[in-house]
């Protein structure tokens, strides 16, 4: 099955919202006439303005996410405030739409003036999601007024989350579409993904949305400020998480070119595997935590090699014999666990010699697949370096055949279709 | 509770008995409350045992207290006797009974006492009938009770079963970081306005943003941890390549820590340094073997290969950003004061702050640890020749700031030896030190 190119999902999903922002923005201005009273653009200007702040405080999560929950939290208190001064809120589904889409507009400007990069794809997801929010209860409210007034019924309350749940649902879905499509990974998996990494923020960012909506008729707007210092909390808490798993990322990385510095392999070897692995683990669904693992495996995957007196010559495992190979695994293994932190890891390593089967049996269950796909990867690219001859397509196919014989023992045939596909689509086949 | 000294076990049995005669007090006092307000009594309860179970122990720096805010919120709705019985629950986590019990016995005086202040500055009326003013003096004194009464219940405990003196061990559960509780304590109060305004709903959106960001944290603080653990154990595994200096990074990034602290840089400084003090010598893959363990002197082209090593480090840890203050460290750690060092030959103080500490860190513990050419120095000879050496190779004000460490802390190649002066130096043992910084609210530990 052809999938479709990223340009063109990143395309529609902004043409999208950028046309109902505009629609709204239309319908909200032929509406105005209605919205006479002024404690109403006082609130609407009064959320924009947060909106705006909440979007220039945004936060990124591990795994390049973007998230604003400060301006999150604007929008749906916006969307399902019930009262004003004292009287029925009378916005319209559009208005809040406006509202957020203003916010976000400005901040635009304000990132792109600083040279940042305002992740239109985000802002888009984000207003899609504030959108189903706002035409799910504002209506809703239009129908049962009563509610507006007095102590909040339960009614009310479920109606409210309900709301906010959908929208929730449909921002992470949308973004979650733009992810797979510009990762090359299947969707359920990419949507899982997606879930687990802004539950957390999400539910704050849902709370505080709905707490402003319940509690603006009552303090008045000034407890959009006060709402504002536990969500700020949460934020700087998930900064700090974010960075230090950026800091950790990095460090292994770097500290898996050890191997090349010292000249045990190839330059850039082990990155080259790793991103080959993480291809095919996103191939086979793979959830994060198990991709996070798979790229530590696929980096540190030659580190039992210090150990060896006389390096191998380029580093190539394919030249020595399968029980030096295992012991280097072994080796390399030892390391990891090593860390007391990376016993998945150092699993993964450890195996990564092994043969995808043993005799009369189809498939060996103790060789995990990232350890598979390891091997796969780090052979593929050994024979890659190893042609000095001939280049292009052509190593590749040369190398693929290679690989493909060894398929009835050393290589699982369903990592080696995954391969195919990654070098298909990258055009190196 | 068997292993506590006779005196800490009457302390306990005397708090417990203190927070019970004051349970039953409140209990006694509410006989002729409404059913609303025991529902509400019912309600806070159930919400401080719920958010205390849901409580995750972490040793980061930063702490969420949530309980904290319930007990002020709680403060604030039911007034002492209400307060005293809610904060009842706030020992529900924990290994041991005893030690739930003591929490919960401190908690409730804490609670009740808090109670007793806010009354104090607003007089018996209701909230919403003063000043935002006053409301404020009430929030931050009812805090400032709390944490009083709390802290000190729980440095007694420590001092008896430790036999530190209470001011010592008070001082240091006290710390900078109790003033965010002044924040926490406008939080309770909000929560409590809320819970009469709007609704007992209200008080778990309110809380949710709260929890949330206490299990970041802890994530934070637990991958915190293995980052350091991991780094040291695959720089350990790096330096199999050499026998005579496994070890040797761990024990700079030790040694550069404590001059670090000396040299008066600020924590999270410290921790950038003390990791690239860790990753010295990372280049030094990059030279051959045979060079670096050749006995005798090197020619002109081996001596090349080894001035290769910084550049090699600096070129592997670019990427890290956490790191791009010390990348300088590592790059210059072979730099001279008199400008005779490599790579640059940068002098006196154009060399950056940071490989100027390494320099001296690296030095000693080559100084103190046994090479493949010679035995190890004693500490005394290797501090003596670093000061034959300062102005010309080392920077003088750093090598002041390890000499004042050593005489602090002592030195010991072995780090369970160094953690056990560490220990007796402070006269904290290490398991309260983490409890002071563990949580606001304290709890013994």
């Amino acid at each position: 099955m052809k999938r479709t190119e990223p340009v063109v999902v990143r395309r529609l999903l902004l043409v999208l919202a950028v046309g109902v922002a505009a629609a709204a923005a239309a319908a909200s201005i032929i509406g105005a006439r209605e919205m006479s009273s002024p404690a109403d653009y006082q609130a609407a200007i009064a959320f924009c303005c947060l909106v705006a702040v909440g979007e220039l405080l945004r936060v990124n999560l591990p795994g390049d996410r973007d998230a604003a929950p400060i301006g999150g939290a604007a929008v749906i208190g916006y969307a399902l405030l019930v009262r004003v001064d004292g009287e029925v809120a009378r916005h319209a589904a559009a208005d809040v739409i406006t509202v957020a889409a203003a916010g976000c507009f400005l901040t635009a400007i304000v990132h792109l003036l600083a040279q940042r990069d305002p992740r239109p794809v985000d802002i888009a997801a984000r207003i899609l999601g504030a959108a189903t929010t706002a035409w799910l209860f504002r209506p809703w409210l239009a129908d049962h007024p009563a509610e507006a007034l007095g102590r909040p019924s339960t009614s009310l309350v479920v109606a409210m989350a309900i709301a906010t749940l959908a929208g929730g649902a449909v921002g992470t879905t949308v973004a979650a579409c733009e992810r797979a499509a510009r990762l090359r990974a299947p969707f359920i998996a990419t949507l899982r993904n997606e879930v687990q990494a802004q539950l957390g923020l999400g539910a704050a960012m849902a709370s505080t949305g709905i707490l402003l909506a319940l509690s603006v008729p009552k303090l008045g707007l000034w407890a959009l400020l006060v709402f504002m210092g536990p969500l700020l909390v949460t934020q700087f808490s998930f900064r700090r998480y974010a960075s230090i798993s950026a800091t950790y990322r990095q460090t292994i990385r770097a500290l898996s070119r050890v191997t090349e510095v010292s000249g045990h392999v190839e330059t850039g070897h082990s990155r080259r595997v790793m991103n080959l692995s993480v291809a095919m683990g996103r191939e086979f669904g793979m959830t994060e935590s198990e991709l996070l693992d798979l790229e530590y495996a696929a980096l540190m995957h030659d580190i039992g090699q210090l150990s060896l007196t006389d390096p191998i010559p380029r580093g190539s495992t394919l030249t020595v014999a399968p029980s030096e190979r295992r012991r280097i695994a072994e080796l390399g293994a030892a390391v990891i666990r090593s860390t007391g932190t990376m016993d998945r890891v150092a699993h993964i390593v450890g195996c990564q010699a092994n043969a995808y089967r043993k005799m009369r049996e189809t498939v060996d269950v103790e060789v995990p697949l990232p350890s598979r796909i390891v091997k796969t990867a780090s052979a593929y690219d050994d024979l890659i370096t190893a042609s000095r001859v001939v280049r292009g397509k052509r190593a590749s196919w040369d190398a693929l055949e290679r690989l493909r014989l060894g398929m009835a023992y050393e290589y699982d045939p369903r990592v080696i279709e995954a391969l195919t596909k990654v070098l298909r689509r990258s055009g190196d086949l | 509770m068997r292993e506590l000294p006779p005196r800490a076990r009457a302390y306990f049995w005397a708090v417990c008995a203190l927070a019970g005669a004051v349970l039953v007090g409140s209990g006694f006092a509410l006989r002729d409350a409404t059913a609303a307000d025991l529902a509400q009594v019912a309600i806070l309860l159930l919400l401080l045992g719920a958010v205390n179970s849901f409580s995750t122990r972490t040793s980061a720096d930063i702490t969420v207290s949530i309980g904290f805010i319930v007990c002020l919120a709680s403060v604030v709705l039911l007034g002492p006797s209400g307060a005293a019985i809610v904060a009842a629950a706030g020992g529900t986590t924990g290994p041991l009974l005893y030690k739930r019990v003591f929490n919960s016995a401190q908690y409730v005086l804490a609670s009740w006492m808090s109670a007793i202040g806010w009354a104090l500055v607003l007089g018996a009326a209701r909230l919403g009938n003063q000043p935002e003013w006053r409301v404020l003096v009430a929030a931050s004194f009812a805090t400032v009770v709390f944490c009083l009464v709390n802290s000190l219940l729980v440095a007694c405990i420590i001092s008896l079963t430790t036999s530190i003196s209470v001011a010592r061990v008070w001082s240091g559960t006290l710390s900078w970081g109790t003033f965010t509780y002044l924040g926490y304590g406008l939080l309770g109060v909000l929560m409590a306005q809320l819970y009469r305004n709007v609704g007992p709903a209200t008080s778990i959106l309110f809380l949710a943003p709260l929890l949330v960001a206490r299990r970041a944290f802890a994530n934070y603080a637990e991958l915190r941890n293995a980052y350091d653990g991991t780094v040291s154990a695959l720089v350990q595994a790096v330096e199999t390549k050499d026998y005579y200096t496994r070890g040797h990074s761990e024990r700079v990034a030790r040694v550069t820590e404590m001059v670090a602290r000396e040299w008066g840089m600020r924590e999270d400084r410290v921790q950038v340094i003390k990791i690239a003090g860790m990753l010295h010598d990372v280049g030094k893959l990059g030279v051959p073997t045979r060079v670096l363990q050749k006995q005798g002197k090197l020619s002109q082209l081996e001596f090349e290969a080894i001035k290769i090593h910084p550049l090699r480090g600096f070129e592997m840890l670019s990427e890290i950003d956490f790191l791009s203050e010390a990348i300088s460290g590592v790059y210059h750690h072979h730099e001279r004061m008199d400008g005779r060092g490599y790579p640059l030959g940068l002098v006196g103080e154009e060399i950056p702050e940071f490989a100027r500490i390494i320099m001296v860190a690296d030095a000693f513990d080559s100084m103190t640890s046994t090479r493949a050419y010679r035995q190890a120095k004693s500490v005394a000879d290797a501090v003596i020749e670093l000061r034959r050496c300062q102005g010309d190779q080392f920077d003088e004000n750093v090598v002041d700031c390890l000499v004042a460490g050593i005489d602090k802390h002592g030195w010991s190649p072995h780090p369970e030896d160094f953690f056990g002066e560490q220990v007796d130096r402070d006269g904290r043992p290490m398991v309260q030190a983490a409890a002071a910084g563990a949580e606001g609210v304290r709890e013994e530990d």
